[in-house]
């Protein structure tokens, strides 16, 4: 509770800084306080100190795990914010609008993480949507940027429309829209009410899988990606894609075992696809950015693997899946934002005049491909741990390992590039202070490659 | 009434506007079955609502069943009010651009 209020209040104060505060630094340094006080609201909700203590009739429920995630993806755009900033900066010359927007963007993040009512969910979704449709047509002059925008918005719109029929459907079938509590069963009297509840539940399903770019949805992703402005590609890939996957776990590992037998051959069908979709097209691909975006398409694949049953490896996994790629992504982003154009030539020779930033480079494309020794090895050995622990056959381990085998192709081109090519690289003066910005992300994935626990031990206590 | 017609009624809505969405080329009228969409999903919802209270009354349990879903519809009124406002700044933003607002044009990202 206290992160959903907290956020909304300094979305407003940053709305109020746009015109109040004129310095491009001072607006920063503010969100950056705010996120540190955000932040600090959440622990101390987790360590029992609620500030605002409402009785919400069960329709949010904070557990450690809700609130622990909050406090993570808080982390993330902190980090986020404290590097992109001057991009941000770039884009207008009224930042604080943004940040603002980044504000209630992490208001609905605190909903999706903590709903235990459809109705929670679909606000929660919104309040998530809604800022990303404005932050992907930041760029007002830029054609590409007004379109993604537009399509994002139809799209979007149209897959909120899903999600509320499927909504209906369960709240037609069941008579409440709560997940976790029973409510007193009264025969409804439509025929088939079983299908009612399953073509809820799976159009439910398509919704959310829309919502985190999973493969038969998954078309709006690379055109909006590619479109919106990079600063903000790396904000909607990483931590908004983060939150839908907790409310896609939330969904559909606490409640609704109906779908049981069915469940796992049509979820089985969407990961594969995802798998396929991502890292086959990926490797087409001769704009980095876009690469980028099928790349995650296909880390959302292996996202999706939790989703087969809630064990405690598959809890752990998703946190630090969704913790180190999104690290390594918005490494990877920080960096194209310099880049003068987006192709693979822009990166060039690299190495021999950025040293620095080349290694940089270097560890998140390790960690993205699952590496050993980076964190996205461990991020992407829990998920398939979870897989077995789940009960999967040993043949989609097989054919998720061969998958992340093809990715290693798409991601090393831009070390080829970088090491092994001579050329100019096409990139703009990055400042020293920028590149140990991303140098101290490096270390930190490094770090969770080798100690994962970090990470994992607050789970519990 | 048998609650069947109120499905059977607000799928047909539902499917207008979903054809709509993928055949419209205009933005305006893609966004208007947008609204058509939900608009049908309220009609259910009110449906359902009224079911379950007419189920509750002659089942003799607590007479507030089925008031939940009324809430949401008003929940997804003000939501989509929210989209509107989004949406036509969006859309009146890329007419400053293009000075068209034929979705056929939305196709610079492709290539």
């Amino acid at each position: 509770m206290n992160a959903i209020i907290v956020s909304t209040l300094l979305g407003v104060i940053m709305m109020f800084c746009s015109w109040g505060v004129k310095s491009q630094n001072a607006q920063k340094n503010i969100a950056l306080i705010g996120l540190l006080c955000l932040i600090i609201a959440n622990l101390a909700q987790s360590n029992g100190w609620y500030e605002f203590n409402y009785d919400t009739k069960g329709m949010l429920l904070f557990s450690h795990f809700g609130l622990y995630s909050n406090t993570l993806l808080f982390a993330l755009t902190f980090i986020y914010v404290w590097i992109n900033g001057e991009e941000i900066s770039k884009l207008s010359n009224a930042a604080a609008d943004f940040y603002s927007l980044i504000f209630f963007i992490l208001c609905g993040v605190s909903v999706l993480t903590s709903f235990d009512n459809l109705l929670m969910l679909f606000i929660g979704i919104e309040i998530l949507s809604i800022p990303l449709y404005i932050l992907t047509g930041a760029d007002k002059k830029s054609m590409i940027s007004n379109e993604a925008a537009l399509k994002y918005f139809l799209m979007g719109s149209f897959s909120t429309g899903i999600l509320l029929l499927g909504i209906t459907f369960i709240y037609g079938a069941n008579g409440t829209f709560h997940m976790t509590s029973t409510v007193i069963k009264l025969s409804t009297g439509i025929a088939h009410e079983q299908y009612l509840l399953s073509a809820g539940l799976i159009l439910l399903f398509a919704a959310m899988n829309f919502k985190v770019s999973a493969a038969p949805f998954h078309f709006w992703t690379p055109d909006v990606y590619d479109g919106a402005p990079t600063v903000f590609t790396s904000f909607m890939a990483t931590i908004a894609k983060a939150a839908g996957f907790l409310a896609f776990i939330n969904v559909f590992s606490t409640q609704y075992k109906s779908l049981t037998t069915s469940w796992t051959l049509l979820l089985t069908f969407v990961i594969l696809s995802t798998l396929l979709v991502g890292n086959i097209i990926a490797v087409f691909q001769r704009s980095v950015k876009r690469m980028l975006s099928y790349s995650s398409i296909a880390q959302a694949g292996f996202m999706l693997f939790a989703l087969y049953g809630k064990s405690d490896i598959a809890i752990e996994g998703i946190l630090i899946f969704a913790v180190v790629y999104s690290i390594a992504t918005m490494g990877i982003f920080a960096v194209l934002v310099k880049m003068k154009e987006n192709s693979f030539e822009a990166f060039n020779g690299l190495a021999k005049t950025e040293p620095l930033l080349a290694f940089a480079t270097t560890v998140f494309l390790f960690s993205l491909a699952g590496i050993p020794l980076t964190g996205g090895f461990f991020a992407k050995y829990y998920m398939l741990a979870a897989l077995l622990k789940a009960g999967a056959g040993l043949w989609l381990v097989i054919v998720a390992v061969v998958f992340a085998a093809i990715s290693i192709y798409y991601y090393f081109k831009i070390i080829q590039a970088m090491y092994f090519t001579a050329g100019e690289p096409a990139i703009h003066l990055v400042s020293k202070n920028y590149q140990y910005q991303l140098l101290a992300l490096a270390i930190l994935l490094l770090v969770l490659g080798i100690f994962p626990n970090l990470l994992l031990n607050y789970l519990y206590f | 009434m048998s609650i069947q017609y109120y499905i059977y009624f607000c799928l047909a809505l539902f499917s207008i506007g979903v054809v709509g969405v993928l055949t419209r080329r205009n933005a305006i009228i893609v966004f208007m079955c947008i609204e058509l969409m939900l608009n049908a999903v309220n009609l259910l919802l009110v449906a359902f609502s009224k079911m379950y209270y007419a189920m509750g009354i002659k089942g003799g349990v607590v007479s507030n069943a089925g008031i939940d879903a009324q809430i949401f519809v008003f929940f997804i009124m003000v939501v989509a009010a929210a989209e509107v406002s989004i949406g036509l700044a969006i859309i009146v933003m890329m007419y400053r651009n293009t000075h068209s607002i034929d979705i056929n044009f939305l196709n610079r990202l492709k290539n």
